[in-house]
């Protein structure tokens, strides 16, 4: 915002004089903007044409794949490569486990998250840092390295057949990026903010939910986002913790879907591909700028 | 006043629970899992302790070197990728496109967000040599060259998981470090110019200096990042052909549930883990003693 607000104001006093200089250059002008545009275009490309591409093959028969290079378009529009991919693919059960591993990791995450990270940073306390320091380690930390110990843990209390060690993991291993942003949140808003709030009768476990959460709720969406993207495009839990077929995630599934499937016949499996990105580019056409800021503030933070 | 923040039952209450899962799913496992470094066998079978025979054995198995080196190898030519083609973006976002860059940025964006495995698939079919050609062989016989086997061969699949992790990541690093340039204060820049520096001069001893910041944490994170993995090759190569595209995530994976040895596999988890600390540190000293430069 406030790189905005200098760039503008700097900007202002010089706008006056450049259009005349502008004009001047003329054909020049363009000539100078044309590799731009051809770079321009080339990105363009390089971004939309794969996925224009897996499109239009979703749409093809198996006869199509045979007879004519794949760049063609479809000669008809077979429509029910969808309807065979869900079905054959079993997306109604992926989906439904990703969204039932997905949505109570995301409430656990945030409100553990948040809590713990108002306790490190606004209240004061012996051994903080020590806390602090020892959770951010866990950042760093591989998912391979706890993978069997979980596995072992999941298998001797019989929660192996349910969703539950994806839920128990994600939230675990999600964790420590969360704190560690919601410390850095929590540090911009003075303590004297809470302290006065106290004075007023309120505990401070009440002025943090009344107080504490409702400042933060822009940083909570951002943290959310990060996490739903980390959790919900899985792979590595998901195959081990959940990986009988009605356990299957979404990456799962499609990974299961296309080893037996998409040897035989492509238009189903371009259909599957089609429908898991569907999703995720509906929420990113609402969200995009959000999104953004939001990964890369994770990526700077971590 | 320092009572209510110093309130022990409240930072019990509010600390408490976050701290039990964070010691339970992440440091017990990781104690345990340097337990299991020292023994063999897997829960059903049992265990025997074996010493340090396991960290012997990483020194001895060809197949961890060849591991390890696609592992460096990879992260090396991610990690220059990832941030050389981000930042180059990221300059043309700033410093050509302006305001406009807003749709090119979106845009470029978008495969950060899709799943891992979806991404892989669609590349699969694009470099696809049988039983049909994907559009890339297509388009290198409609211009007179063959038709290549890309994944088929250990170093044309190489090339295939860099160009799909790049394509797939590279516009995150690109608003990571647009967000890094748009901090450089305009009066900065117009006072160079002003001074007489233009094009190369002005990107090379205005520019490049002020972002250096954000460039060194382009690349922990990138290192962090390329070092562990894992989802796109499982999914594009499967490590194949031969264990010739198999990084270290993948071979532990395979020790640990293949071949069921679930001690050789923590000690390949340890051995990934000491490298990403190693990483960090090393990178954060370098950083810390050229800004003290």
């Amino acid at each position: 915002m406030t790189a905005l607000l200098t760039d503008s104001t700097v900007a202002q006093p010089t706008v006056v004089a450049p259009p005349p200089l502008r004009r001047s250059r003329g054909p020049l002008h363009y000539v100078k903007r044309a590799p731009v545009a051809l770079v321009v275009v080339l990105l363009l490309v390089i971004e939309i044409y794969p996925l224009f591409w897996m499109f239009m093959n979703s749409l093809k028969s198996s006869q199509e794949f045979i007879s004519s290079p794949s760049w063609w378009l479809p000669a008809e529009w077979h429509w029910e490569n969808y309807a065979v991919a869900w079905e054959a693919g079993n997306l109604a059960t992926t989906v439904r486990n990703s969204m039932l591993a997905t949505v109570p990791s995301l409430l656990l995450i945030v409100l553990l998250g948040v809590a713990a990270g108002f306790a490190l940073e606004v209240m004061v306390w012996k051994g903080r840092n020590a806390v602090l320091l020892t959770v951010l380690a866990g950042i760093m930390v591989p998912g391979q390295m706890i993978l069997l110990p979980l596995f072992t843990i999941y298998y001797n209390i019989h929660l192996t057949g349910t969703l539950w060690p994806l839920i128990i993991t994600y939230v675990g291993h999600g964790l420590p990026l969360t704190i560690f942003m919601m410390a850095t949140y929590f540090r911009a808003i003075p303590r004297e903010i809470f302290e006065a709030s106290t004075i007023d009768g309120a505990s401070i476990i009440r002025s943090f939910f009344s107080i504490g959460f409702p400042m933060v709720r822009n940083a909570v969406v951002t943290v959310a986002l990060v996490q739903f993207f980390l959790i919900w495009n899985d792979l590595l839990f998901a195959i081990t913790f959940a990986n009988r077929k009605e356990l299957n995630t979404v990456q799962a599934g499609l990974l299961s879907f296309s080893g037996e499937y998409g040897q035989l016949d492509y238009g189903p499996l371009f259909a599957a591909i089609c429908i898991t990105m569907g999703g995720i580019l509906a929420l990113y056409l609402f969200l995009n700028q959000r999104i953004m800021q939001g990964l890369a503030a994770g990526a700077v933070k971590g | 006043m320092k009572s209510v923040l110093g309130d022990r039952r409240a930072i019990a209450i509010l600390l408490g629970p976050a701290l039990l899962v964070y010691t339970l799913v992440m440091l017990v496992p990781v104690v345990w899992s340097f337990g299991y470094t020292f023994v063999k066998g897997n829960p059903l079978e049992g265990f025997r302790f074996s010493g340090i025979d396991n960290f012997a054995r990483l020194f001895v198995d060809p197949d961890i070197r060849d591991a390890l080196f696609f592992t460096i190898k990879y992260a090396v030519v991610m990690t220059a990728g990832q941030v050389i083609i981000g930042y180059g973006l990221a300059l043309l976002y700033i410093f050509v496109l302006r305001r406009s860059s807003v749709l090119i940025r979106t845009l470029v964006f978008f495969p950060v967000v899709v799943p891992t495995v979806a991404i892989a698939l669609l590349f699969q079919k694009l470099f696809q040599s049988a039983p049909r050609d994907g559009v890339v062989n297509e388009l290198l016989v409609n211009v007179g060259l063959g038709s290549v086997d890309w994944l088929g061969q250990a170093d044309t699949a190489f090339l295939v998981i860099v160009v799909m992790d790049i394509w797939r990541s590279v516009g995150f690093y690109a608003v990571l470090l647009f967000a890094g340039l748009i901090d450089i204060p305009e009066d900065i820049i117009e006072s160079a110019r002003i001074d007489g520096a233009r094009h190369w001069s002005l990107f090379r001893h205005i520019i490049v200096p002020l972002s250096l910041p954000i460039l060194f944490s382009s690349i922990i994170f990138s290192i962090n990042g390329t070092i562990k993995v894992f989802d796109s090759v499982l999914a594009l190569t499967g490590g194949q052909p031969g264990n010739s595209t198999t990084p270290l995530t993948l071979y532990m994976y395979r020790t640990a549930f293949a071949f069921s040895d679930y001690g050789y596999g923590s000690t390949i988890a340890l051995l990934l883990t000491i490298m990403c600390l190693l990483v960090t540190i090393v990178i954060f000293r370098s950083a810390r003693r050229d800004i003290t430069n």
